[in-house]
């Protein structure tokens, strides 16, 4: 079996009585979509946060590809390769999609223009913009310069998950990619998601809604008071039986206990 | 504490005259940005020193700022002020404040702008504006002899909403050259053909360059010019250098203050009406000395309904008929 | 929606349903119907057409009302004259609203700064090279100074800019005593402190160094904002300051070399306005905060941050500059220019308001 992309052991995070994350493990594998479910308040977005840096952990251990590391902020785990895409998109409405892709990272010009006037690259963004966008057939672009704003919904998000899967090289972590979607969109999204997953990179989903959990998902890691109680397959088990396990109406079989 | 406040007040009503160093006065200034009232505090202070007066002083954050003001009589009325010296900000606004200053007790002086009614103060002392505009009016008809029927003239005021000071100043001047001003409270309802315009500075040496140029625009051979100061004027003089026009035009100015006068050395300004703001803040203080000692307050000048403090014309080319100082015993008299 | 709503409660048929759907996600197409919607997008995607078009506008009608006098070489150069400094104040300006920010203490720091150059290089003797040297650098520092409250104290940009407003205020009037320095002093002492004040003859038009360096200014400034990483961050951070961090921007650090930078242009702006104004007088442009600001709202630039052009600020400004003369000739009473001026600002927030609704 191949090294986990992520492995976490025994993460602890306090806030003064309060445990948001009561020493949990946590497993990524290569290729693989993992969704994370858990009741609201089950400290699964805490769980997450420690693993790229947003949160620091009080105790544990988190390997990346079998090396342990310590990140100490979101862009520190970005430098690593590690791409969110969060539930606010974190996009800049009036700037182009060109330059939302960019944004932290851009392309100078070489040479003089790039070194002292410290000129921006614009073509070479917008194209790979554009390449990065058609990758994923998200390509009906009329203009990469458009500024987000102008953009729906769905739109907006499949720019922040092209952008995330543009430059992520260990996975990414999606923050309830759907939740402020209609059903159209929605399902593209979800599409988009197995694209991403297409090209080979590792997904962390956290999702409340069970059906797109259930259609996309290799692996579920169900989280309750603080910690992973289990981890399943989808096809071996139904909606109901992961929201059973969720909230604690039913125990699962030892064989998927953490 | 209160005991050896109160037997303090008593020994002061007692042997009054003898404690001044009881006495408490203040003195309220429009800004404290303006040198004139910086000039002001400085008189006041030192004669409060003099006179073993305990001065506190006040100042509003901008031309205008009436609360400030307010807020500072009030303060002077509970800290038991035998006198407040104060320049309203606003004529109008500050006259229920004042009267209830005097209604416990103080002698209240308006210092350079009088209150409207006049008689809201116990008493005013100020510069007759109009008189100080009278003076470079006069010297300038008379500098510019027969020329002077035929003058084109700028006129650069304060701001638009044409305080007291504004209107007496420009009417007087105009008065002073000659011509008929209308009505005395209004500015720019002259039609007399050599008056090219009016435009406004805020005082300021930026808005006297801009007005000047405005002005220049409308009608290039502009050859006498009035401003409502002296950096005004400065910056009115600046204007005129770029337009090559320096030479040939007459610039008059009103205050007084040391720039000013070193300017009419420079021959950048014509002339200029001295005001005395030390004078004023050191009659008030000495007003309220006076007051303290005997209750009487001071009188106002014969047939004016304040106390005038004088105006003197400051300039290297005195003419006949207008007494003047040279720039030179200027330097000497001037403020800030 | 409303189909899906119906098929969405026979359960989860719809997901399949829904496979035959369009795939493409993102469909990127304008739908700009109505000429007025148009229009609408037109100016969102160009902020800087509205002033541009108010220029050219008020330059032809003030053409006919104040005719030659107004429409000359001569009087247009004035214009831009009149505006350099203003104009200097508003590239500053533009640059901390765009962060969505306001910067109150611009005019403040720029006479306190045009004072210690003065004092240094006309009272102490100090060359007026190093002179300017402190003084820039001083702006910088002023600058610097905002930026820290902002970023590090979190103080809201306008509750810190109005308490050093007061504070450069006050410094500025202890170190100049009120007093103004005299033109003659500086032309004897240190006539270099009025370089910006020289002017040169094209034609009839008569430019000033004040003239050619608001525009240099400007064009730098709109260069570092478009062209440059840094540009792009400080757009996005006044767009929105959460996601800018989310997306990797060191938005505390951006922030404060905004800030530094607009010091040092109001430095700059301090320098020019000694050879402007002929002398320095510290009550020169007491208003130039709320100057500044007018223009760069008449320019097109938000309020609300993020958007906008900084060569808006410079029309702005020149619009402001050409009303004032326009009006002046074509007579009318300073009030009515006030007037004028008030409306200008309300109609140019207006038409940013329903530009920025074209997203909705």
């Amino acid at each position: 079996m191949n090294t986990p992309v992520v492995q976490a052991r025994g993460i602890v995070k306090r806030y003064g009585h309060v445990t948001a994350i009561d020493s949990s493990d946590f497993e990524l594998r290569p290729g693989e979509i993992l969704a994370v479910i858990g009741d609201n308040g089950a400290g699964k977005s805490s769980i997450v946060k420690a693993i790229c840096g947003a949160t620091i952990p009080d105790a544990g251990e988190i390997l990346i590809e079998g090396k342990p590391v310590k990140f100490s902020s979101p862009i520190e785990a970005r430098e690593m390769g590690i791409e969110i895409v969060y539930q606010n998109l974190a996009l800049s409405p009036a700037l182009s999609i060109a330059d939302n892709m960019f944004t932290g990272r851009e392309l100078r010009k070489k040479g003089f223009l790039g070194n002292v006037l410290r000129m921006l690259d614009k073509p070479a963004m917008e194209k790979f913009a554009r390449e990065k966008l058609t990758e994923l057939g998200l390509m009906t672009v009329q203009s990469i310069k458009q500024p987000v704003e102008t953009l729906s919904g769905g739109q907006r998000q499949g720019v922040a998950v092209a952008r995330a899967a543009a430059f992520a090289t260990k996975f990414i972590i999606m923050d309830e990619p759907t939740a402020a979607l209609g059903v159209k969109e929605s399902r593209k999204v979800l599409e988009l998601i197995k694209d991403v997953r297409a090209k080979g990179i590792p997904i962390i989903l956290i999702s409340h809604n069970m059906p797109h959990v259930f259609e996309v998902a290799d692996r579920i890691h169900i989280h309750r008071l603080g910690k992973r109680l289990c981890t399943i397959d989808p096809k071996d088990y139904t909606m109901s039986d992961a929201v059973a396990f969720m909230t604690g109406a039913k125990e699962p079989p030892a064989k998927d206990l953490a | 504490m209160k005991t050896l406040l109160s037997t303090s007040a008593v020994a002061l009503t007692v042997t009054a005259g003898a404690a001044f160093a009881d006495t408490n006065a203040c003195l309220i200034t429009k800004t404290d940005t303006n040198p004139f009232f910086v000039k002001m505090k400085e008189g006041a202070t030192a004669a409060a020193a003099e006179a073993g007066i305990n001065l506190s002083t006040f100042a509003g954050k901008y031309d205008g700022d009436v609360e400030t003001q307010v807020a500072a009589v009030e303060t002077c009325i509970a800290s038991g002020a035998k006198g407040i010296l104060i320049t309203p900000t606003d004529s109008r606004a500050l006259v229920p404040v004042i009267s209830q200053a005097r209604d416990a007790g103080a002698l209240v002086i308006a210092l350079d702008t009088p209150f409207e009614p006049t008689d809201a103060a116990d008493a005013t002392f100020a510069t007759d504006n109009f008189k100080a505009g009278v003076l470079i009016g006069e010297w300038a008809k008379a500098t510019m002899g027969e020329a002077a029927a035929d003058a084109k003239i700028a006129l650069l005021d304060l701001n638009a909403s044409e305080v007291s000071v504004d209107y007496q100043r420009n009417n007087g001047f105009l008065q002073g050259f000659g011509i008929d001003i209308k009505d005395p409270t209004d500015i720019g309802d002259e039609d007399d053909p050599r008056i090219v315009g009016n435009d406004v500075t805020n005082g300021s040496s930026d808005g006297g360059r801009t007005a000047m140029e405005n002005l220049l625009q409308v009608d290039p051979d502009i050859n006498l010019v009035y401003t409502i100061n002296e950096p005004a004027a400065a910056g009115a003089y600046e204007a005129l250098k770029s337009f090559g026009k320096e030479e040939g035009v007459l610039i008059v100015s009103v205050d007084g203050g040391c720039p000013g006068v070193k300017d009419i050395g420079a021959g950048v300004i014509g002339a200029t009406s001295m005001q005395f703001p030390l004078l004023m803040a050191s009659k008030g203080i000495e007003a309220i000395k006076t007051f303290v000692e005997t209750g009487e307050k001071p009188q106002n000048s014969e047939g004016l309904d304040f106390f005038n403090t004088g105006v003197e014309l400051i300039t290297d080319t005195p003419v006949d008929g207008v007494p003047s100082l040279s720039s030179e015993d200027g330097l000497k008299k001037c403020w800030g | 929606m409303s189909e899906n709503g119906s098929s969405a409660s026979v359960g989860q048929d719809f997901e399949k349903k829904l496979d035959e759907s369009d795939k493409s996600i993102a469909s990127f197409n304008v739908k700009a119907t109505s000429p007025f919607e148009r229009i609408q997008h037109v100016l969102h995607n160009n902020p800087t057409l509205v002033p541009v078009i108010v220029l050219m506008l008020s330059l032809v009608v003030f053409g006919l009302i104040a005719g030659g006098k107004f429409f000359s070489a001569f009087n247009l150069s004035l214009i831009l004259q009149q505006v350099s400094i203003i104009g200097i104040l508003a590239a500053a300006q533009s640059l901390i609203i765009i962060t969505a920010g306001i910067d109150l203490s611009v005019a403040a720091i720029m006479v306190l700064m045009s004072v210690v150059m003065g004092n240094l290089a006309v009272f102490m003797g100090v060359p007026t090279v190093l002179a300017l040297f402190v003084g820039m650098a001083g702006g910088v520092g002023a600058g610097l100074m905002n930026g820290w409250f902002i970023t590090r104290i979190k103080l809201p940009p306008f509750i810190t800019t109005l308490g050093t407003w007061s504070i450069f205020y006050a410094l500025l009037l202890w170190l100049s005593g009120a007093q103004s320095i005299r033109g003659q002093d500086i032309d004897t002492n240190a006539p270099f402190l009025k370089f910006f004040g020289e002017s040169f003859n094209i034609g009839g038009a008569r430019i000033t160094l004040s003239a050619i360096l608001m525009i240099l200014v400007f064009l730098a400034l709109w260069y570092m904002l478009n062209k440059t990483a840094w540009g792009r961050h400080v757009y996005a951070i006044g767009d929105d300051k959460e996601a800018a961090e989310l997306s990797g921007i060191r938005t505390d650090r951006t922030l404060l070399s905004v800030y530094g930078l607009a010091g040092f242009i109001c430095a700059l702006g301090g320098w020019a306005s000694i050879g402007r104004v002929g002398s320095i007088s510290p009550q020169s442009f007491y208003e130039g905060n709320l100057d500044s600001i007018t223009a760069v709202v008449i320019g097109g630039i938000s309020l609300f941050g993020g958007r906008g052009s900084i060569m808006g600020a410079l029309f702005g400004a020149l619009i402001v500059g050409v009303f004032r003369s326009g009006l002046r000739l074509s007579g009318v009473d300073v009030l009515w220019q006030v007037f004028a001026i008030g409306w200008l600002i309300i109609i140019a927030v207006a038409i940013d308001q329903w530009i920025r609704r074209v997203s909705a």
